[in-house]
Protein backbone atom coordinates (compact mmCIF):
# COMPACT_ATOMS: atom_id res chain seq x y z
CA UNK A 1 0.00 0.00 0.00
CA UNK A 2 3.02 2.50 0.31
CA UNK A 3 2.27 3.38 -3.64
CA UNK A 4 -0.69 4.68 -2.09
CA UNK A 5 1.08 7.16 -0.09
CA UNK A 6 3.48 8.00 -3.13
CA UNK A 7 0.02 9.16 -4.37
CA UNK A 8 -0.54 11.26 -1.86
CA UNK A 9 3.13 12.61 -1.99
CA UNK A 10 4.22 11.83 1.25
CA UNK A 11 6.08 8.14 0.67
CA UNK A 12 9.34 9.29 -0.99
CA UNK A 13 11.60 10.99 0.29
CA UNK A 14 9.04 11.31 3.52
CA UNK A 15 11.72 11.39 6.38
CA UNK A 16 8.65 10.06 8.42
CA UNK A 17 8.41 6.04 9.26
CA UNK A 18 5.60 4.72 9.11
CA UNK A 19 4.99 2.52 12.50
CA UNK A 20 3.00 -0.66 12.34
CA UNK A 21 -0.11 -0.28 13.68
CA UNK A 22 -1.60 -3.70 13.20
CA UNK A 23 -0.77 -6.18 16.22
CA UNK A 24 0.71 -4.88 19.49
CA UNK A 25 4.59 -4.46 19.84
CA UNK A 26 6.74 -7.58 20.26
CA UNK A 27 8.91 -5.78 22.81
CA UNK A 28 8.87 -5.49 26.36
CA UNK A 29 5.47 -2.78 26.93
CA UNK A 30 2.91 -2.40 29.57
CA UNK A 31 -0.53 -1.75 27.86
CA UNK A 32 -2.38 1.39 29.10
CA UNK A 33 -5.57 1.15 27.80
CA UNK A 34 -7.83 -0.90 26.29
CA UNK A 35 -10.04 -0.58 23.12
CA UNK A 36 -13.04 -0.68 25.05
CA UNK A 37 -14.08 -0.03 28.61
CA UNK A 38 -14.48 -3.39 30.58
CA UNK A 39 -18.36 -2.77 31.22
CA UNK A 40 -18.93 -3.50 27.72
CA UNK A 41 -19.56 -6.58 25.80
CA UNK A 42 -18.53 -5.69 22.45
CA UNK A 43 -17.08 -2.69 20.69
CA UNK A 44 -19.00 -2.09 17.82
CA UNK A 45 -22.30 0.19 16.99
CA UNK A 46 -23.70 1.97 14.32
CA UNK A 47 -23.70 5.42 15.33
CA UNK A 48 -22.18 8.24 13.08
CA UNK A 49 -18.69 8.79 12.41
CA UNK A 50 -17.12 11.62 14.78
CA UNK A 51 -19.87 11.16 17.42
CA UNK A 52 -19.45 12.18 20.91
CA UNK A 53 -22.20 9.93 22.39
CA UNK A 54 -19.13 6.88 22.84
CA UNK A 55 -16.27 9.12 24.17
CA UNK A 56 -18.85 9.92 27.24
CA UNK A 57 -20.43 6.13 27.69
CA UNK A 58 -16.57 5.43 27.73
CA UNK A 59 -15.70 7.97 31.01
CA UNK A 60 -19.11 6.30 32.24
CA UNK A 61 -18.23 3.38 32.78
CA UNK A 62 -14.78 3.62 33.25
CA UNK A 63 -16.07 5.62 36.60
CA UNK A 64 -18.30 3.29 37.33
CA UNK A 65 -16.23 0.61 37.56
CA UNK A 66 -13.20 2.49 38.83
CA UNK A 67 -15.71 3.38 42.02
CA UNK A 68 -16.80 -0.36 41.99
CA UNK A 69 -20.04 -0.23 41.41
CA UNK A 70 -20.21 -2.19 38.68
CA UNK A 71 -22.34 -5.01 40.16
CA UNK A 72 -24.21 -2.22 41.78
CA UNK A 73 -25.05 0.09 38.85
CA UNK A 74 -28.64 0.72 37.59
CA UNK A 75 -29.11 2.86 34.41
CA UNK A 76 -32.17 4.58 33.32
CA UNK A 77 -31.91 4.73 29.41
CA UNK A 78 -34.16 7.19 27.41
CA UNK A 79 -34.92 7.42 23.58
CA UNK A 80 -32.12 8.69 21.34
CA UNK A 81 -29.25 7.76 19.44
CA UNK A 82 -27.42 6.87 22.56
CA UNK A 83 -30.49 3.91 23.03
CA UNK A 84 -28.52 2.41 20.84
CA UNK A 85 -25.47 2.08 23.17
CA UNK A 86 -27.22 -0.28 25.25
CA UNK A 87 -26.17 -3.27 23.41
CA UNK A 88 -22.38 -2.55 24.28
CA UNK A 89 -23.37 -1.69 28.04
CA UNK A 90 -22.52 -4.44 30.79
CA UNK A 91 -24.22 -2.69 33.71
CA UNK A 92 -28.09 -3.27 34.46
CA UNK A 93 -30.34 -1.50 32.38
CA UNK A 94 -34.02 -0.10 32.52
CA UNK A 95 -35.37 1.34 29.48
CA UNK A 96 -37.40 4.20 29.88
CA UNK A 97 -40.33 6.39 27.89
CA UNK A 98 -39.18 9.35 26.36
CA UNK A 99 -37.85 11.61 29.27
CA UNK A 100 -38.96 9.66 32.10
CA UNK A 101 -35.99 8.20 32.90
CA UNK A 102 -35.34 10.51 36.62
CA UNK A 103 -38.92 9.42 37.65
CA UNK A 104 -38.03 5.85 36.96
CA UNK A 105 -34.63 5.74 39.00
CA UNK A 106 -36.69 7.57 41.39
CA UNK A 107 -38.37 4.56 41.83
CA UNK A 108 -35.70 2.30 41.55
CA UNK A 109 -33.72 3.85 44.02
CA UNK A 110 -36.40 4.05 46.50
CA UNK A 111 -36.67 0.10 46.20
CA UNK A 112 -32.82 -0.30 45.90
CA UNK A 113 -31.50 2.28 47.85
CA UNK A 114 -27.81 0.15 48.03
CA UNK A 115 -27.62 0.59 43.99
CA UNK A 116 -25.99 3.67 42.07
CA UNK A 117 -28.31 4.86 39.83
CA UNK A 118 -27.91 6.97 36.83
CA UNK A 119 -29.86 7.74 33.88
CA UNK A 120 -28.72 8.75 30.08
CA UNK A 121 -30.84 10.86 28.25
CA UNK A 122 -30.28 13.34 25.53
CA UNK A 123 -31.28 17.02 25.21
CA UNK A 124 -34.30 16.22 22.87
CA UNK A 125 -35.62 13.48 25.61
CA UNK A 126 -34.46 15.29 28.83
CA UNK A 127 -35.28 19.03 28.01
CA UNK A 128 -37.64 18.54 25.43
CA UNK A 129 -40.13 15.23 25.80
CA UNK A 130 -39.65 15.04 29.57
CA UNK A 131 -38.67 18.62 31.14
CA UNK A 132 -40.87 18.11 34.15
CA UNK A 133 -39.02 14.88 35.09
CA UNK A 134 -36.03 15.97 35.88
CA UNK A 135 -36.44 19.06 37.16
CA UNK A 136 -39.05 17.27 39.91
CA UNK A 137 -36.67 14.40 40.53
CA UNK A 138 -34.19 17.39 40.97
CA UNK A 139 -36.48 19.44 43.35
CA UNK A 140 -37.19 16.35 45.29
CA UNK A 141 -33.60 15.92 46.20
CA UNK A 142 -33.34 12.06 44.36
CA UNK A 143 -30.31 10.64 45.31
CA UNK A 144 -29.65 9.40 41.80
CA UNK A 145 -27.81 10.66 39.34
CA UNK A 146 -28.71 11.94 35.84
CA UNK A 147 -26.57 12.17 32.64
CA UNK A 148 -27.50 14.40 29.84
CA UNK A 149 -25.64 13.94 26.38
CA UNK A 150 -25.85 17.41 25.31
CA UNK A 151 -25.72 17.90 21.60
CA UNK A 152 -28.61 20.76 20.42
CA UNK A 153 -30.14 18.56 18.40
CA UNK A 154 -32.96 15.37 17.59
CA UNK A 155 -30.12 13.58 16.68
CA UNK A 156 -31.73 10.29 16.06
CA UNK A 157 -34.76 11.57 14.44
CA UNK A 158 -33.18 13.67 11.97
CA UNK A 159 -31.46 16.47 13.65
CA UNK A 160 -34.12 19.13 14.77
CA UNK A 161 -33.78 21.80 17.40
CA UNK A 162 -34.26 21.08 20.76
CA UNK A 163 -34.86 23.28 23.79
CA UNK A 164 -30.74 23.27 24.41
CA UNK A 165 -29.91 24.63 20.48
CA UNK A 166 -27.96 27.61 20.61
CA UNK A 167 -29.23 30.75 19.03
CA UNK A 168 -27.58 30.88 15.53
CA UNK A 169 -27.57 27.23 15.37
CA UNK A 170 -28.36 25.99 12.45
CA UNK A 171 -30.58 22.45 12.38
CA UNK A 172 -33.41 20.90 10.22
CA UNK A 173 -36.03 23.00 10.78
CA UNK A 174 -33.83 26.14 11.96
CA UNK A 175 -31.90 25.68 8.55
CA UNK A 176 -31.00 29.84 8.76
CA UNK A 177 -29.94 29.34 12.94
CA UNK A 178 -31.90 29.49 15.75
CA UNK A 179 -33.86 32.92 15.80
CA UNK A 180 -35.18 34.28 19.44
CA UNK A 181 -37.69 35.40 17.98
CA UNK A 182 -39.04 32.63 16.13
CA UNK A 183 -38.04 29.69 18.09
CA UNK A 184 -37.65 31.11 21.47
CA UNK A 185 -33.44 30.91 23.52
CA UNK A 186 -32.39 27.94 24.54
CA UNK A 187 -32.86 26.54 27.90
CA UNK A 188 -29.03 25.98 29.79
CA UNK A 189 -30.77 23.08 32.15
CA UNK A 190 -27.46 22.52 34.38
CA UNK A 191 -28.00 26.31 35.43
CA UNK A 192 -31.34 26.08 36.05
CA UNK A 193 -31.09 22.50 38.39
CA UNK A 194 -27.79 24.24 40.72
CA UNK A 195 -30.47 27.02 41.59
CA UNK A 196 -32.95 24.43 42.87
CA UNK A 197 -31.73 23.61 46.55
CA UNK A 198 -32.88 19.67 45.67
CA UNK A 199 -29.42 19.35 44.14
CA UNK A 200 -26.24 18.45 45.57
CA UNK A 201 -23.60 18.53 42.70
CA UNK A 202 -24.20 20.23 39.06
CA UNK A 203 -21.23 20.15 36.53
CA UNK A 204 -21.38 21.05 33.06
CA UNK A 205 -18.25 19.02 30.58
CA UNK A 206 -17.65 18.78 27.29
CA UNK A 207 -16.08 16.31 24.98
CA UNK A 208 -14.36 18.49 22.24
CA UNK A 209 -10.84 17.43 22.98
CA UNK A 210 -8.82 14.85 25.18
CA UNK A 211 -8.63 17.55 27.90
CA UNK A 212 -12.28 17.75 27.73
CA UNK A 213 -12.72 14.33 28.17
CA UNK A 214 -10.83 13.58 31.10
CA UNK A 215 -12.40 16.44 32.87
CA UNK A 216 -16.13 14.68 31.69
CA UNK A 217 -14.44 11.38 33.85
CA UNK A 218 -13.43 13.63 37.35
CA UNK A 219 -17.65 15.24 37.05
CA UNK A 220 -18.51 11.75 36.86
CA UNK A 221 -16.42 10.51 39.36
CA UNK A 222 -17.54 13.64 41.88
CA UNK A 223 -21.42 12.99 40.91
CA UNK A 224 -21.43 9.47 41.60
CA UNK A 225 -19.47 10.06 44.45
CA UNK A 226 -22.17 12.52 45.82
CA UNK A 227 -24.58 9.86 45.25
CA UNK A 228 -22.25 7.48 47.28
CA UNK A 229 -22.59 9.59 49.76
CA UNK A 230 -26.06 9.71 49.89
CA UNK A 231 -26.41 13.98 49.22
CA UNK A 232 -28.78 14.20 47.14
CA UNK A 233 -29.50 14.57 43.29
CA UNK A 234 -26.40 14.91 40.66
CA UNK A 235 -26.35 16.09 37.75
CA UNK A 236 -23.91 15.84 34.89
CA UNK A 237 -24.25 17.54 31.14
CA UNK A 238 -21.94 16.44 28.57
CA UNK A 239 -21.65 18.58 25.39
CA UNK A 240 -21.05 16.03 22.69
CA UNK A 241 -20.61 16.25 18.84
CA UNK A 242 -23.20 15.62 16.21
CA UNK A 243 -21.43 16.21 13.06
CA UNK A 244 -24.36 14.75 11.30
CA UNK A 245 -27.09 17.06 12.58
CA UNK A 246 -25.15 20.08 12.31
CA UNK A 247 -24.40 19.44 8.94
CA UNK A 248 -20.40 19.67 9.26
CA UNK A 249 -17.41 17.27 8.50
CA UNK A 250 -16.88 14.74 11.00
CA UNK A 251 -13.45 16.66 11.85
CA UNK A 252 -14.55 20.06 12.80
CA UNK A 253 -17.19 18.57 15.00
CA UNK A 254 -14.81 19.47 18.12
CA UNK A 255 -14.24 22.93 16.95
CA UNK A 256 -18.07 23.47 16.33
CA UNK A 257 -19.08 22.06 19.82
CA UNK A 258 -16.40 24.23 21.32
CA UNK A 259 -16.85 27.20 19.63
CA UNK A 260 -21.02 27.23 19.23
CA UNK A 261 -22.41 25.14 21.85
CA UNK A 262 -19.72 25.75 24.60
CA UNK A 263 -19.70 30.06 24.15
CA UNK A 264 -23.56 29.36 25.79
CA UNK A 265 -23.56 26.20 27.69
CA UNK A 266 -20.11 27.09 29.89
CA UNK A 267 -18.15 24.15 30.89
CA UNK A 268 -17.54 23.82 34.44
CA UNK A 269 -18.70 23.17 37.71
CA UNK A 270 -21.66 24.87 39.16
CA UNK A 271 -22.18 23.14 42.33
CA UNK A 272 -20.72 21.16 44.67
CA UNK A 273 -21.53 19.87 48.24
CA UNK A 274 -25.04 21.35 47.76
CA UNK A 275 -23.44 24.79 47.66
CA UNK A 276 -23.86 27.30 44.68
CA UNK A 277 -19.89 27.59 42.95
CA UNK A 278 -18.94 30.85 43.04
CA UNK A 279 -22.56 32.22 44.38
CA UNK B 1 12.34 16.77 10.61
CA UNK B 2 13.73 14.64 13.24
CA UNK B 3 11.01 12.95 15.85
CA UNK B 4 11.97 11.90 19.30
CA UNK B 5 11.90 8.16 19.59
CA UNK B 6 8.89 6.20 19.91
CA UNK B 7 8.05 5.62 23.66
CA UNK B 8 4.53 4.40 23.12
CA UNK B 9 2.40 3.08 19.93
CA UNK B 10 -0.93 2.06 19.40
CA UNK B 11 -2.28 -0.81 17.92
CA UNK B 12 -5.47 0.45 15.29
CA UNK B 13 -9.02 -1.84 14.97
CA UNK B 14 -8.68 -0.70 11.30
CA UNK B 15 -12.16 -2.70 10.44
CA UNK B 16 -14.16 -0.86 12.96
CA UNK B 17 -12.46 3.18 11.57
CA UNK B 18 -14.87 5.21 10.85
CA UNK B 19 -12.48 7.89 9.55
CA UNK B 20 -13.72 10.77 11.33
CA UNK B 21 -10.31 11.82 12.09
CA UNK B 22 -10.97 13.44 15.59
CA UNK B 23 -7.83 11.25 16.67
CA UNK B 24 -5.24 12.93 14.11
CA UNK B 25 -5.04 17.27 15.99
CA UNK B 26 -6.23 15.27 19.09
CA UNK B 27 -2.45 13.38 19.46
CA UNK B 28 -0.14 15.78 21.59
CA UNK B 29 2.94 14.72 19.59
CA UNK B 30 1.26 15.37 16.30
CA UNK B 31 2.15 11.27 15.07
CA UNK B 32 -1.07 10.39 13.46
CA UNK B 33 -2.28 11.54 10.28
CA UNK B 34 -4.60 10.09 7.57
CA UNK B 35 -3.21 7.79 4.91
CA UNK B 36 -5.17 6.76 1.91
CA UNK B 37 -5.96 3.01 2.86
CA UNK B 38 -9.79 2.33 2.82
CA UNK B 39 -10.90 -0.40 5.31
CA UNK B 40 -13.51 -2.87 3.90
CA UNK B 41 -16.04 -0.07 4.54
CA UNK B 42 -14.46 2.30 2.68
CA UNK B 43 -13.32 4.84 5.21
CA UNK B 44 -10.16 6.23 5.22
CA UNK B 45 -7.24 4.91 8.20
CA UNK B 46 -5.24 6.92 10.34
CA UNK B 47 -1.77 5.94 10.36
CA UNK B 48 1.10 6.33 13.34
CA UNK B 49 3.93 8.05 12.91
CA UNK B 50 7.71 7.70 15.24
CA UNK B 51 7.26 9.51 18.09
CA UNK B 52 4.35 7.93 19.60
CA UNK B 53 4.54 9.00 23.54
CA UNK B 54 1.94 6.39 24.63
CA UNK B 55 -0.31 9.20 26.12
CA UNK B 56 -3.74 7.46 25.41
CA UNK B 57 -5.11 11.26 23.73
CA UNK B 58 -6.44 9.25 20.68
CA UNK B 59 -8.32 5.93 22.49
CA UNK B 60 -10.30 9.21 24.63
CA UNK B 61 -11.55 10.78 21.69
CA UNK B 62 -11.99 8.01 19.35
CA UNK B 63 -15.66 7.24 19.55
CA UNK B 64 -15.15 4.25 17.66
CA UNK B 65 -13.29 1.87 19.89
CA UNK B 66 -10.24 1.71 17.75
CA UNK B 67 -7.16 2.03 20.10
CA UNK B 68 -5.26 0.28 22.50
CA UNK B 69 -2.43 1.77 23.84
CA UNK B 70 0.85 0.57 24.61
CA UNK B 71 3.59 1.80 26.63
CA UNK B 72 7.49 0.61 25.78
CA UNK B 73 10.14 -0.47 28.52
CA UNK B 74 12.52 0.11 25.73
CA UNK B 75 11.91 3.47 23.83
CA UNK B 76 11.62 3.26 19.94
CA UNK B 77 10.25 -0.74 19.99
CA UNK B 78 7.77 0.01 18.16
CA UNK B 79 10.31 -0.25 15.21
CA UNK B 80 10.87 -3.77 15.80
CA UNK B 81 6.60 -4.87 15.76
CA UNK B 82 5.17 -7.36 13.21
CA UNK B 83 3.08 -6.72 10.41
CA UNK B 84 3.27 -4.43 7.84
CA UNK B 85 2.07 -0.56 8.13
Amino acid sequence: MSGDRDAEGVGAGDPLRVVPTDAPPSGACRRKGSFTPSLTLMGEHDLCPGCGEPLALRQILDSIEALGQAQRAIGVVGIGCYTALTSLMDVDLIQALHGRAPSVATGAKRMRPECLLFTLQGDGDMVNEGLQEVIHTAARGENVTCILLNNGVFGETGGHMTATTVLGQRTKNSIEGRDARLHGHPILIGDLLARLDGTAYVARASVHDAAGVARTRRFLDRAFTSQLKGQGFSFVEILTMCPTGWFIPTAEGPGYLDRELGAVHEVGELKKDGVLVGG
Amino acid sequence: MSRAPSRGTVVIDAARCKGCELCIPACPPRVLRMSARRNASGYLLPELLEGCTGCGACLLVCPDFCFEVYQLDAPDAAKTTGGIA
